[in-house]
């Protein structure tokens, strides 16, 4: 039985770097597979609600009529099951992770109107 | 003459941050009895599978416990893959092995620190916690998650680890055996460390085996189980035998844990050279049918999962069987003829999970 043991480690410690970081100043480096929030890239998103129907807590709701695609930021549990069943891929996980608020905030993200010029254009595409 | 009095300990104590209530009737200082009580925590979640369909719940089942989150997604879901006949692909099958093992790992070194901040010794506890920093940061890395990994699915896992990644991790588990190798000496040859932990709440082998104690709380006593040799994931393929020690007392159960951490890193270093290339998941078509038990080795000892399915998309039921809920009976018998003191430590040896217990 030894008294000593932990010695060592201590002078270690003492003459090396901080273990932890100095946060806020040294921010985190995340991961690229780090699931910190959803993104959307609303020109993409054809509005199946696929992504709404799969979600574990309900939080992506889809109005295809209005084209709003809409979030509880705080009812996602970031698992990723709308970013795999999205058929045109337009969603993905990406870090950070939410930021702490005050209130439960719903971000909605609405399509905007294609311009009359690429409208026209889709038209004449789909008649060919 | 003696005196009689109850003390109550926990829900919340210092020393756990598990919602267990217990009614220690003591003579003096020494413990007659405890009367335990839970059900602080229950979230009611094996409800829940009546209104998420069978492949959602992987991820209310993750959530059932915060440190065996992999393990629990894990054991529903090869509980689902048998009663649907789906072959899970082997990469699958390595993978789920190699972050089985990262999790024992993560989770003995919690219960390592959680032990040190016990017996107050409090440089050790954040020493074991830097080292498990490392596997959190690791399972980010190849999960996306540091606690919830989501990468289980029916059928096998989301994500892959290639080559350069598992290379990667070798090294620092190199690292982490290096550093667990000097912790190893504080923690079974250190004088203070072996007064707490010596001969304390001796569970005899015979105590163990009728009180139906699981994992390490039963491997220290003496008998050499382990539902990883029941052959599910990758097992029956590495070379490994039950760690078990004759003693059964709080020393033999560190001593146990901190050599199965060794072992974890080897089957790790056995799968990551083994491991083969191939799919990472089978599909799974169709609604399950039918009825399976699951027994899983999580880091606490025995899990266990039964599902039965009924042929939709939702199942009938879901029960779990954790291992603290085993170990109750062997701890509280223990618990008899301990002194106050040692309350704490012999509650924290079992290394309970009061929250996956209630669910």
């Amino acid at each position: 039985m030894n008294m000593m043991n932990f010695t060592r480690i201590v002078l270690k410690n003492l003459f090396s770097k901080p273990a932890t970081r100095n946060y806020p100043a040294q921010p985190k480096e995340f991961f690229a597979r780090t699931r910190g929030h959803v993104e959307i890239e609303i020109q993409a998103c054809i509005f199946c609600g696929l992504c709404s129907k799969k979600c574990p807590t309900g939080a992506i709701t889809v109005e295809r009529g209005e084209k709003k695609w809409s979030i509880e930021r705080f009812g996602c549990i970031q698992c990723g099951y709308c970013v795999e069943s999205c058929p045109k891929k337009c969603l993905c996980m990406c870090p950070p992770y939410p930021q702490p608020e005050a209130q439960k905030p719903t971000e909605a993200y609405v399509q905007p109107e294609l311009e009359p010029i690429e409208k026209s254009e889709k038209l004449d595409r789909a008649e060919q | 003459m003696s005196v009689r009095s109850v003390v109550p300990f926990g829900p919340q104590h210092p020393v756990l941050p598990e919602p267990i209530h217990l009614d220690l009737v003591l003579e003096d200082e020494k413990v007659i009895e405890a009367i335990p009580s839970i059900g602080f925590v229950h979230r009611g979640l094996e409800k829940l599978v009546e209104k998420k369909d069978f492949q959602e719940y992987v991820y209310v089942a993750e959530r059932i416990c915060g440190i065996c989150s992999f393990m629990h997604g894990m054991g529903y879901c090869s509980a689902v893959e048998n009663i649907m006949d789906i072959t899970v692909p082997p990469r699958a099958n390595y993978l789920r092995t190699i972050w089985c093992e990262m999790s024992r790992i993560h989770s003995h070194l919690l219960w390592l620190g959680l032990l040190a901040d016990a017996f107050g010794f409090e440089s050790l506890f954040m020493q074991s916690w830097r080292m498990r920093e490392k596997i959190l940061d690791m399972f980010e890395m190849s999960t996306g998650g540091r606690v919830i990994f989501s990468v289980n699915k029916v059928g096998g896992v989301r994500k892959d680890m290639d080559q350069e990644m598992l290379r990667e991790f070798l090294k620092v588990f190199d690292g982490i055996e290096q550093d667990l190798k000097v912790l190893t000496k504080t923690f079974l040859e250190d004088y203070a460390v072996n007064g707490r932990l010596r001969d304390v709440g001796v569970l005899t082998r015979q105590q163990a085996h009728d009180l139906g104690a699981v994992g390490p709380f039963m491997r220290s006593s003496g008998i050499a189980l382990d539902n990883r040799k029941l052959g599910y994931a990758a097992y029956p393929e590495l070379d490994f035998e039950p760690i078990t020690s004759d003693v059964g007392d709080c020393y033999a159960r560190c001593d146990v844990r901190i050599r199965e951490i060794f072992q974890s890193i080897d089957l790790i270093r056995q799968a990551a050279a083994k491991i083969p290339e191939g799919e990472l998941a089978a599909a799974a078509k169709g609604f399950p049918q039918g009825e399976h038990f699951m027994r899983v080795e999580q880091p606490r000892g025995e899990a266990i999962y039964y599902v039965k399915a009924n042929g939709t998309k939702f199942l009938d039921r879901v029960r779990v069987r954790t291992p603290t809920f085993a170990n109750l009976p062997g701890m509280l018998e223990t618990l008899k003829g301990c002194q106050l003191a040692d309350v704490p430590i012999l509650i924290l040896t079992i290394d309970p999970c009061i929250s996956c217990t209630e669910r």
